[in-house]
């Protein structure tokens, strides 16, 4: 066990406080989110900004002989050679044999998918500015495209990048005798699965405004990210503008889910076309090029092979991830990310002690793979989990029982995975139980045998359980080869005059409530009212460094700086309260805005009212004001691990390829629960675009590389009626590694569900000979394999 | 996705709106709840100099009853439809489908008028109005004609009508008062359109039977076969329910490709719960 800085000393709460850790505090954001009052990038109203369309290729690949300009038009459309002295994106893994290539802010020479940036075009409005971009002519000189995973990995097929073919890293994590594994095994069961491309579609889309400030001489961005302080350290690299002289600005962010976690094309050229322009420039992304060339997500086929004893033990596992991370690496985390972290983590929640993984990175001409909610784990978790329902099938069991049999132990914990990941603290197995009674198995069997065969609707049952690697810290980064090490988080916690408190914080709230959750960490370290405190993020100008919101790590990251910050603060409103008081130190407490000696108490008002205006009445040697910066970094390097078990109940309609939910609960344990009401809303969102992976959402495209689905029309997202309201069972085991015993747990809903239903769809039609292993399952593809399966029987 | 500048007007009548369509090269279109018309715009995939808009037309908003049939104005919208605003030729059906189609905040532009104009062979009304034996009545520069459902719809977005012409109501005669109806929509989420449509109306009183299946194919399909079958049927049978998948497979074959075996299971279904709701079994 790695130990990579000082115990965080902040002991998990056993019972909440009002407003503290553990209440169900009332969002603090809400109140100007529910009114309208949001701003978001679109919403800027500075005055003489112009409007940018971008010109986009139309084309998967090809080579630019010309690029025709119309007349007049100088001054308002402008290529990369007009960006000036820029460099092109090059994001890489430090890992070995890992194959960079360079993604230029616009493409100038060479275009390989469509909707990648070629010109930026001004206008008045963005009516103007696309009626521009209507009238450049490109000369393509087209190439043949690289499609579909099969085409990427033939050494036949045309190479991207110039590598001597379209491979980009091939990862191999494992451990442990996979031959004595399989040589002990009673049942090898194998099976190939598919995730298909998906879309993030974040509520708003992405969006950059920037501006030269002549009185501050620095470049202003404001960006709808989910990182401003790491996109300013990039762009600064990029654009050749010092970091002190750049100002990176994320306003009110519509929805993320990692799509705004990546340094943008977009972000490039505006920023390096903004320091050469008088004038404020911005661009709001639309829906078509959300759908079309926003960084997409998933894309996987993993072939996967358990070798397990007579009760469905895992002995051994051995698996192959390719992963279609489309045309270019995105910066920071490389095309490599999604193949990696599936191929790093199919063991899942299971004490599997030999395991052969192989991550395989293609490249091709799609839009590129970015991070969306759960990254790999989705995959991961729907790869295993449908396989070891098929175990449980091979040895004819139940596949809630054989989860139970396989999981990690509480009495194992701290437990080292045979790739690597220190999984920290809790009871694996009683997540299973609990969904499992939750969801009432017996009686769920019981109505199978009464209604299955009677007419076209098939009921079935699924689980799903998973690990969730949360807050991850040094040592993960720096195994994952990333460039930059996100491993901390720093906050600033700091009192006015009047007695009201400012967190500032390098994190950036995006619908997560961190908002309210920063606040209740400092209310649990000083007695102050949550509802007082303000939150101010996701401006380079106004907080420390910080590497902002993703990976499910602002809770316990921001969380613990938050709570270290507050908690030598009160030391020092402590000793001053105290000479108030005329008490000693340690007999001073902080609640109710107060602090509190006995029956005396001062409110913190006259606490701060010393610190700031009236230094006389400070003890002797005090420093004047009140405010702390501290950083925060987990104990364990790989983060804390929490864990779920979703149970679902479907209802298949054999005669429209529909599934119904009917039911569905979870059981979750996210360590220390700031405000559960958060958490849950998190599980029922998550939950929400699990349900638009397994049953609705995919981004096909067609052999020449155009994507498909453009619209709202061709990409289904689930709407209100499609989500049935989750039950959600919390157990709580808190985190030996991180303040307070938080885990993150932002991404875990999504992670099951597609898992979860898929496994409760080929539990409905298993009767009827029918077996799905790819998402999204549609009707086509049911009723398809209905049809086959009556067609083998007839045979 | 925004769209290509144009010129808009807002037609004071029908002679204002066709004098507005008489140039044939001016490239004019008229709009009604511009509920398809406007996407097509932003998405750049038409582009007209000209938008006339014709949904506060008086005649258009027009609607009126006989004794054997229901007149809708070509602007009569969705949401007057499913609130009863417009009178009921077929024992609820159109409310029903009106309350169907999209979400509300589209219902209370889109009209019926336009969803006919359009002849989007996924619309809703276009099944509908087929299964219900409506006629159209379209008025152009040589005056008014009227043409029968089967008449309109002639292939995707292509209509009996030219472009100088313009849709003004829509005739529907009405079903007995005991005609039973079934009206079946597949869609993968709700407020979508119809991966398939089934459309029956059943009326003994009349010896008339229509079933119509929508979505599956360029054209809405006329199922006769399935129809004869339905006809004067008293109620649900296995003998019937046997009959009904042949009669079923006879007018599938006369589709104008044939069905990907996932699409002919979807299909019949769909016709077969149109038949089942219409006779009343749950
Ligand atoms: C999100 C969404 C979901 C939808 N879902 C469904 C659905 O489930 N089922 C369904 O059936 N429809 C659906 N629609 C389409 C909707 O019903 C439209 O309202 C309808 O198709 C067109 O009607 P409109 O009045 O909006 O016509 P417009 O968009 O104004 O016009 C459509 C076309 O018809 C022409 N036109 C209009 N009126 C006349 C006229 N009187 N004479 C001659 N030409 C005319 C126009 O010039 C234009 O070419 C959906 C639309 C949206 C935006």
């Amino acid at each position: 066990m790695s130990l990579t800085s000082a115990p965080p000393a902040l002991a998990a709460v056993t019972a909440p406080r009002p407003g503290c850790i553990g209440d169900r505090v009332l969002r603090n954001e809400d109140g100007r989110f529910l009114a309208g009052h949001g701003e978001y990038l679109a919403d800027l109203d500075v005055p003489g900004t112009r409007e940018i369309a971008f010109l986009r290729s139309p084309v998967a690949h090809a080579r630019i002989r010309a690029i025709a300009i119309p007349e007049g038009a100088e001054g308002r459309v402008f290529l990369l050679k007009d960006l000036g002295d820029i460099h092109p994106v090059r994001a890489v893994l430090t890992s070995p044999g890992f194959r960079g290539s360079d993604y230029p802010a616009l493409a100038a020479d060479t275009v390989r998918f469509v909707g990648e940036p070629i010109a930026i075009c001004l206008g008045a409005t963005r009516a103007e500015a696309e009626d521009l971009a209507q009238e450049i002519v490109v000369d393509f000189d087209e190439l043949p495209p690289v499609v579909e995973i099969e085409q990427a990995l033939d050494p036949a097929s045309p190479s991207l990048h110039g590598w001597p073919d379209n491979i980009c890293f091939v990862s191999t994590p494992g451990g442990g005798d996979l031959d004595a594994a399989a040589k002990a095994a009673a049942v090898t069961v194998s099976r190939e699965f598919r995730m298909a491309r998906q879309c993030v579609v974040s509520l708003e889309g992405r969006g950059v405004m920037a501006w030269w400030d002549r009185r501050l001489q620095e470049l202003v961005v404001y960006s709808s990210t989910q990182q401003p302080h790491v996109i300013r350290t990039v762009l600064a690299k990029l654009i050749g503008v010092p970091e002190h002289q750049l100002r990176v600005v994320a306003p009110d962010v519509g929805g993320g889910f990692g799509v705004k976690n990546n340094l943008q094309q977009e972000e490039v050229a505006i920023a390096a076309l903004a320091r050469r322009l008088k004038f404020p420039i911005r661009w709001t992304e639309d829906r078509r090029e959300h759908l079309i060339a926003s960084p997409q997500a998933r894309e996987h086929r993993v072939r996967l092979t358990a070798h397990a004893d007579a009760q469905g033990r895992i002995l051994g596992l051995e698996a192959e991830a390719v992963v279609n991370a489309g045309a270019y690496s995105i910066w920071p985390w490389s095309a490599a990310m999604e193949a990696n972290m599936v191929a790093g983590i199919l063991t899942g929640p299971y004490a599997i002690e030999a395991y052969r993984g192989r991550g395989v990175t293609v490249v091709s001409n799609k839009a590129p793979l970015g991070p969306y909610r759960g990254v790999g784990r989705p995959s991961a978790c729907f790869t295993l989990e449908r396989l070891v329902d098929e175990i449980a099938r091979a040895v004819g069991r139940e596949p809630h029982a054989v989860r139970i049999d396989n999981m990690v132990r509480p009495e194992q914990m701290p437990y080292r995975t045979v790739t690597g990941k220190l999984f920290d603290s809790g009871d694996y197995a009683e997540s299973v139980r609990q969904a499992a009674a939750m969801i009432d198995v017996p009686a769920v069997r019981a109505r199978q045998t009464r209604e299955n065969g009677k007419g076209p609707r098939f009921i079935g049952l699924g689980f799903a359980s998973y690990t969730e690697q949360t807050a991850h810290g040094t040592d993960e980064w720096i195994a994952r080869g990333l460039t930059e090490v996100f491993g901390y988080e720093t906050a600033t916690v700091r009192f006015t005059p009047d007695g009201k408190l400012i967190i500032e914080a390098a994190i950036q709230n995006h619908g997560q409530g961190l908002e309210t959750t920063l606040a209740q960490v400092a209310a649990e370290e000083l007695g102050v009212d949550p509802a007082d405190v303000v939150v101010r993020h996701g401006d380079t100008a106004v907080s420390p460094y910080g590497m902002g919101t993703f990976a499910s790590r602002s809770m316990v990251m921001a969380g613990g700086a938050v709570g270290r910050a507050s908690r030598q603060l009160a030391e020092k409103v402590k000793r001053i309260a105290a000479h108030l008081l005329q008490v000693k130190p340690d007999e001073v407490t902080l609640a109710g805005n107060c602090a509190v000696a006995g029956a005396r108490s001062v409110p913190l008002k006259s606490v701060t009212d010393a610190a700031f205006l009236h230094p006389e009445n400070l003890p002797a040697g005090e420093e004047p004001c009140l405010d702390e910066t501290t950083t925060f970094q987990p104990l364990s390097g790989t983060g804390a691990f929490a864990y779920a078990t979703h149970a679902v109940v479907v209802a298949v309609d054999t005669g429209t390829g529909l599934v119904e939910i009917l039911e569905y609960a979870v059981a979750h344990d996210c360590g220390t629960m700031v405000n559960p009401m958060i958490v849950e809303g998190q599980v029922q969102g998550g939950v929400a675009q699990g349900i638009g992976n397994a049953l609705l959402e995919e981004s096909p495209y067609d052999s020449g590389g155009q994507p498909l689905a453009s619209t709202f029309a061709d990409y289904l997202v689930p709407g209100a009626p499609e989500v049935p309201t989750v039950r959600i069972a919390h157990l709580e085991t808190p985190s030996p590694f991180t303040a307070y015993g938080i885990k993150g747990m932002g991404e875990g809903g999504a992670i099951a569900a597609p898992a979860a239903i898929l496994n409760a769809v080929n539990d409905a039609l298993r009767p009827l000979g029918v077996e799905l292993n790819e998402t999204p399952i549609t009707p086509k593809r049911i009723l398809t394999a209905l049809h086959d399966a009556r067609t083998e029987r007839a045979r | 996705m925004k769209p290509m500048p144009f010129d808009y007007a807002r037609a004071t009548d029908v002679p204002d709106a066709l004098a507005a369509l008489a140039d044939a090269e001016a490239g004019v279109r008229v709009m009604a709840g511009g509920q398809s018309l406007v996407p097509m715009l932003n998405l750049r995939l038409a582009t007209f100099p000209r938008v006339v808009d014709i949904s506060k037309v008086a005649e258009l908003r027009e609607r009126g009853e006989t004794a054997d049939a229901v007149t809708l104005g070509a602007c009569v919208t969705h949401g007057e439809i499913e609130d009863g605003e417009a009178p009921e030729p077929a024992a609820g059906l159109m409310r029903h489908v009106a309350s169907g189609i999209a979400y509300r905040a589209v219902r209370n532009r889109g009209t019926i008028g336009g969803s006919a104009s359009l002849a989007d062979a996924s619309a809703d009304w276009v099944t509908t109005l087929l299964a219900l034996g409506a006629r159209f009545v379209i008025r152009g520069p040589d005056g008014e004609r009227e043409v029968a459902a089967p008449d309109m719809f002639l292939a995707p977005y292509f209509t009996a009508m030219t472009d100088q012409e313009l849709l003004v109501r829509i005739v529907v005669p009405k079903t007995s008062r005991d005609a039973t109806w079934g009206y079946y929509k597949v869609t993968r989420r709700s407020g979508e359109y119809g991966l398939t449509i089934g459309a029956v109306i059943l009326d003994p009183a009349r010896d008339r039977a229509s079933v119509v299946l929508g979505a599956a194919s360029r054209t809405p399909l006329a199922c006769t076969a399935t129809a004869a079958a339905l006809r004067g049927a008293p109620r649900w049978t296995d003998a019937l329910e046997a009959a009904l998948r042949v009669a079923v497979a006879e007018d599938l074959a006369r589709g104008d490709r044939p069905f990907e075996p996932h699409e002919a299971i979807m299909v019949e279904t769909t016709i077969l719960r149109a038949a089942t709701q219409a006779l009343g079994v749950s």
